[in-house]
């Protein structure tokens, strides 16, 4: 986390900036909407259960929009249903983040031609942050779309918009395989 | 029957099927086609589609059938003949051992069925289903509401002529 980690000896006194105070606060705590929209949301609650166990995470899925700093859309997500994800998201106070979790909400899924009833892709009612794919994604696939969202948030500074974090986030791209392969060596080495 | 006698190898659940028939089809002769020997689902025709809610309590209450159990309604969409019409499966449960399906028909533009919502309880949704798909009326339903699409929903999306609408609410639909 970077804050934490740190040997704290001198007499309880911590020197950080306030962005990290309050962007490790925020991303230690993300509180998704509890709601689930069809099959994807069973791998959310697998995500969620003691397996997973999200917790660690501080992730606590909440009843309320209310509550919520994440929405996680977790499914196919209909026209009727469309315009309640759109009343849901707005009842969420701000900083919000959206994870659209599926290949349905990602663009419609296997509705994409004769789904005449299925809204392809969510982001075409509200903003999403984090796309997950998969049909259903596992449960690591979500919390690697989770810890993104974690990403995002370590990246915000008080007084730059989302937009200039997630360009920060780009520029901060780090090959996953590159990572793999020094984790390699590096237990080769020793 | 006379034709009966010659096709030895039916199955037990159309025997009882075609017995079921002739019970139905002496109280109705003139409403009640002939029995189709479908081994999955022998199934009669209601040519009569006023009569339809008669003939569906007759088969709940009399005691040599007792089809106390629907276990499901279909709408189906017949476009060549200019037709919609519906499916149902009746079953006897804990009565007697034997099913049927009876299919009645109505006209494509403005068809009406009679409801039998209040013969069998499974009906009620099945038909709110039928006319939320195919826009076939149920005379005399309690409570026809469309139950899967909004209420405001244009057409009836499982009638093979269906165009899906370009938006709805100002969403566009099609990808």
């Amino acid at each position: 986390m970077g804050l934490l980690d740190a040997k704290i000896s001198n007499h309880n006194v911590l020197v950080t900036s306030v962005d990290n105070v309050l962007n490790w606060a925020r991303l230690s705590s993300l509180w998704p909407m509890g709601f689930g929209l069809a099959c994807c949301a069973i791998e959310m609650m697998a995500t969620n259960a003691s397996n997973y166990d999200l917790e660690r995470f501080g992730i606590f899925p909440r009843s309320s929009p209310r509550q919520s700093d994440l929405m996680i859309v977790a499914g196919t997500v209909t026209m009727k249903m469309a315009e309640r994800v759109i009343r849901l998201y707005e009842q969420m106070p701000e900083p919000r983040y959206v994870l659209s979790m599926g290949s349905c909400s990602n663009c419609g899924g296997p509705y994409w031609k004769h789904g005449y009833h299925v809204l392809k892709g969510v982001d075409r009612i509200i903003p999403v942050d984090v796309y997950v794919p998969g049909c259903p994604p596992r449960p690591e696939a979500l919390i690697g779309g989770l810890m993104k969202v974690q990403e995002l948030i370590r990246m915000e500074q008080i007084g730059i918009s989302r937009v200039e974090a997630l360009k920060k986030l780009e520029e901060k791209n780090i090959d996953p395989g590159q990572l793999i392969e020094d984790a390699r060596k590096g237990a080769m080495a020793s | 029957m006379g034709e009966s006698q010659e096709s030895v190898s039916r199955s037990q659940e159309v025997e009882a099927a075609l017995a079921l028939w002739e019970i139905v089809h002496a109280a109705f002769p003139d409403a009640v086609s002939a029995l189709d020997e479908n081994p999955f689902m022998p199934f009669f025709e209601v040519q009569q589609t006023e009569r339809w809610r008669e003939i569906a309590l007759f088969l709940r209450d009399d005691p040599k059938l007792r089809c106390n159990y629907m276990a499901c309604l279909s709408g189906v969409d017949y476009p060549e003949e200019g037709k919609l019409g519906i499916v149902c499966n009746l079953e006897s449960v804990g009565v007697h051992a034997h099913k049927i399906a009876v299919k009645v028909y109505c006209d494509r533009e403005d068809g009406v069925i009679p409801s039998v919502a209040r013969v069998w309880k499974t009906a009620d949704w099945h038909e709110r289903e039928a006319f939320d798909m195919y826009g076939m009326t149920f005379s005399g339903h309690p409570d026809l509401r469309r139950i899967l699409c909004p209420e405001d929903w244009t057409g009836y999306p499982l009638r093979k002529d269906y165009v899906v609408q370009e938006s709805y609410h100002g969403i566009k639909v099609p990808n």
